[in-house]
């Protein structure tokens, strides 16, 4: 019963964003439909956009690579009970520390330099993010709210300096910093046109998930973020455990914007601030905030970008219809939580019917709520808000046990 | 001397800004509080101002009337802010999380459909001109009112009346303080909270009427640069009291105004720099409202974000 009910759960989990992003390419369809373009075109475009030939994949996994690690800025503090979504801050700030760091010192022309820019951007992403965190939990700041006033702060402190005293003369019509040196910069991978960047970004993911899953301090994270109290309880130090989260987060984040400085713009300025940090909540929260499932989600949604290019290229659509998509698709995605725990009970129920519809009855009842002691927590988590008072005996004695 | 009247100049200028660029602030943070009076946060009005501020300049560009105009933006607002109601009421949806894929969607809809709308002027609102006493042109145009503040002041005054001796405040403010004396009583918290949130979505785009009919005037991308979303932490620092709220915006629109007012008279260095004041200052507020020992005084109890 056990097993069957957690492999409900796994097709549930895949089933349900899955559904959700089917719904929202739907209703995209109809946008673009009422504004008198053939859906199905847009609805090819978009695949061929993203994954239609070596070309598009190439784009679709240059876009996937701070995707991913944007995305783990939302995840890991998310881990911790956190909804952080200044990840732009970071980034840009990322991106200016990776380009500034050769204004305070020359680094080495080689791989220990590339190491120490891209060290600098992860340290200005995890100092910045941190501060999110520590104001929560010294001040009781929301964290929601503080990074995002943070993110626009640092967008209007990397503004000034990239224009004003950061300035490479050089730069006329689009404020840069100076170029990165090419000895610092990161470069393609053999035989493709993909930078190293998506290794970071897979390593990372990778191995962030299995820090959160199979270790002590990835386990306390854990148990920080699904219940406080209970972390308070058993004398875990949350404060540091939630502001490290945090700085962890910043830390990809930051690094994200560094790679894109050193692997893809060679120098900071605007092209940096692309709105990737909104992107990667999107990205953070379909995948649940499971480090590992943010890989593919991110691959879907570097494909979302190349797409919309190609899109506005062709047929004429304007840029923000991806955008649009994204936000049906959130929408939707947060939506179909509440199915979560139906689809199953709905299955469980076609399931009692047809013994019921059987020659020999067995009790139906038993079928729908098998041995009520296992299943109290599913159940009860499960139902809906309305009926509280009908299961409060069960989670108590659930609790109990 | 010089040094006089530059700082005179400046006074005037910020004063002036206040009132322009603190309109939006006021109407989104009257709309916040209503929504978060009943005891649910909306992060999406950030959403919300930018779509009703594109229907609001598209209505106004096609019918050639201002005030069509305004209804529109307040309209599309509505129906906006409306689906976050209904999403927010399915169970176990977050509301934060829902107020970001609002955003998302809100910013999205507004440049897609917005996209013509770019090049064209519509008609404006038009102004209140209460600096004619003065013979300075300075003061005289810095005095230039939009008609949508004092709309939004006798909005504040009404609200706060309300919420205290109607009964329809009362409802509103028991949803968010009791959700289980709501139940008790027989009304349905979660149609009261969808009510409000779109109340709520009217009110915000009357405040992206006033970012595309009145100041700046027009419609770009870059029309709101976070006004929805400081309006929520505006909210905390005004503890949920609509009069506070108009003190609160106007604060934050000077504080906002201080980048432009120094470029007028001439200092444009660290320009970017004074643009960021208003995230500061918030987040300032907010470190000094906030305590971890507490929730805030007069809070809605009911509330996740200031626990």
């Amino acid at each position: 019963m056990k097993l069957s009910e957690r492999g409900a759960e796994a097709i549930e989990a895949v089933a349900l964003p899955l559904l959700a992003m089917g719904g929202a390419l739907l209703l995209f369809g109809m946008f673009v439909f009422a504004g008198g373009k053939s859906p199905v075109e847009a609805w090819v475009l978009l695949f061929k956009g993203a994954f239609g030939d070596w070309f598009s994949w190439q784009n679709t996994l240059q876009r996937a690579a701070p995707l991913m690690l944007t995305a783990l800025c939302v995840a890991v503090p998310a881990s911790a009970g956190l909804v952080v979504i200044g990840g732009e801050g970071a980034l840009v700030l990322g991106g200016l520390a990776c380009a500034g760091l050769p204004y305070l010192f020359a680094p080495p022309d080689n791989i220990a330099g590339t190491g120490m820019v891209l060290l600098a951007a992860a340290a200005a992403g995890a100092a910045w993010v941190a501060i999110a965190g520590a104001l929560r939990q010294y001040r009781g700041v929301n964290e929601t709210i503080s990074s995002l006033l943070l993110a626009y702060t640092a967008i209007a402190v990397f503004k000034h300096l990239v224009e004003g005293p950061m300035r490479d003369p050089a730069s006329l019509n689009k404020p840069s910093t100076r170029p990165l040196a090419e000895a610092l910069r990161i470069g393609s991978m053999p035989g493709a046109d993909i930078h190293w960047g998506l290794v970071f970004g897979v390593l990372a993911c990778v191995s962030l998930g299995l820090w959160l899953f199979f270790t002590s301090s990835g386990f306390a994270t854990r148990v920080v973020g699904g219940n406080a109290r209970a972390a308070q309880l058993v004398g875990l130090p949350s404060t540091r455990i939630v502001i490290a989260s945090c700085a962890l987060g910043g830390a990809c984040a930051g690094l994200a914007g560094g790679i894109e400085v050193a692997a893809v713009h060679t120098a900071a300025n605007a092209s940096l601030i692309a709105g990737l940090g909104y992107t990667c909540i999107l990205a953070s929260f379909v995948a649940r905030h499971n480090p590992w499932v943010i890989i593919p989600v991110a691959v879907l949604f570097g494909g979302f970008g190349s797409a919309g290019s190609l899109l506005q290229r062709r047929r004429d659509v304007p840029d923000a219809s991806v955008q649009v998509l994204q936000g049906f698709a959130f929408l939707l995605i947060l939506a179909s939580e509440a199915l979560r725990g139906r689809l199953v009970a709905v299955a469980a129920a076609r399931a009692a019917t047809q013994v019921v519809a059987a020659p020999e009855p067995v009790e139906p009842k038993g079928a729908v709520t098998p041995e009520p002691m296992e299943a109290s927590p599913q159940t009860a988590a499960a139902e809906p808000a309305s009926s509280p008072l009908l299961f409060e005996p069960l989670r108590h004695s659930g609790a109990g046990a | 001397m010089s040094h006089a009247s530059l700082i005179a100049d400046l006074l005037i200028a910020m004063l002036g800004g206040a009132i322009r660029v603190g309109t939006p602030f006021l109407m989104v943070s009257l709309a916040e509080c209503i929504t978060e009076k009943s005891g649910r946060i909306n992060l999406g009005l950030e959403g919300v101002l930018v779509f009703s501020a594109m229907s609001g300049f598209g209505a106004a560009y096609l019918s050639g009337s201002v005030w069509v105009g305004v209804f529109a933006a307040g309209l599309g607002g509505a129906l906006l802010a409306l689906l976050h109601g209904l999403v927010c009421s399915l169970p176990r949806v977050n509301d934060v999380a829902a107020g970001i894929a609002l955003m998302i969607l809100g910013t999205g809809l507004a440049f897609y459909l917005g996209k013509p709308l770019i090049q064209p002027q519509a008609p404006q609102i038009p102004s209140l001109a209460l600096g004619d006493w003065s013979s300075s042109a300075q003061v005289r145009s810095a005095l230039q009112i939009n008609l949508l503040f004092p709309l939004g002041v006798a909005l504040a005054g009404l609200l706060a009346w309300g919420f205290k001796f109607t009964r329809l405040g009362l409802v509103l403010r028991m949803a968010g303080d009791s959700s289980d004396a709501a139940r008790a009583l027989g009304y349905s918290v979660n149609a009261i909270r969808i009510a409000a949130t779109t109340v709520g979505g009217f009110i915000a785009g009357l405040g992206g009427a006033s970012l595309s009919l009145h100041y700046p005037g027009s419609w770009n991308e870059g029309l709101s640069s976070g006004q929805g979303l400081i309006a929520v932490a505006l909210v905390i620092f005004a503890r949920w009291s609509p009069w506070r709220c108009l003190g609160a915006a106007l604060l934050f629109g000077g504080a906002g105004a201080l980048g432009p007012a120094l470029q007028s008279v001439g200092i444009s260095t660290g320009y970017y720099l004074f643009n960021a004041v208003p995230y500061v200052l918030t987040l300032v507020i907010l470190v000094w409202t906030c305590s971890p020992r507490r929730s805030l005084q007069g809070a809605p109890v009911e509330l996740g974000v200031s626990r």
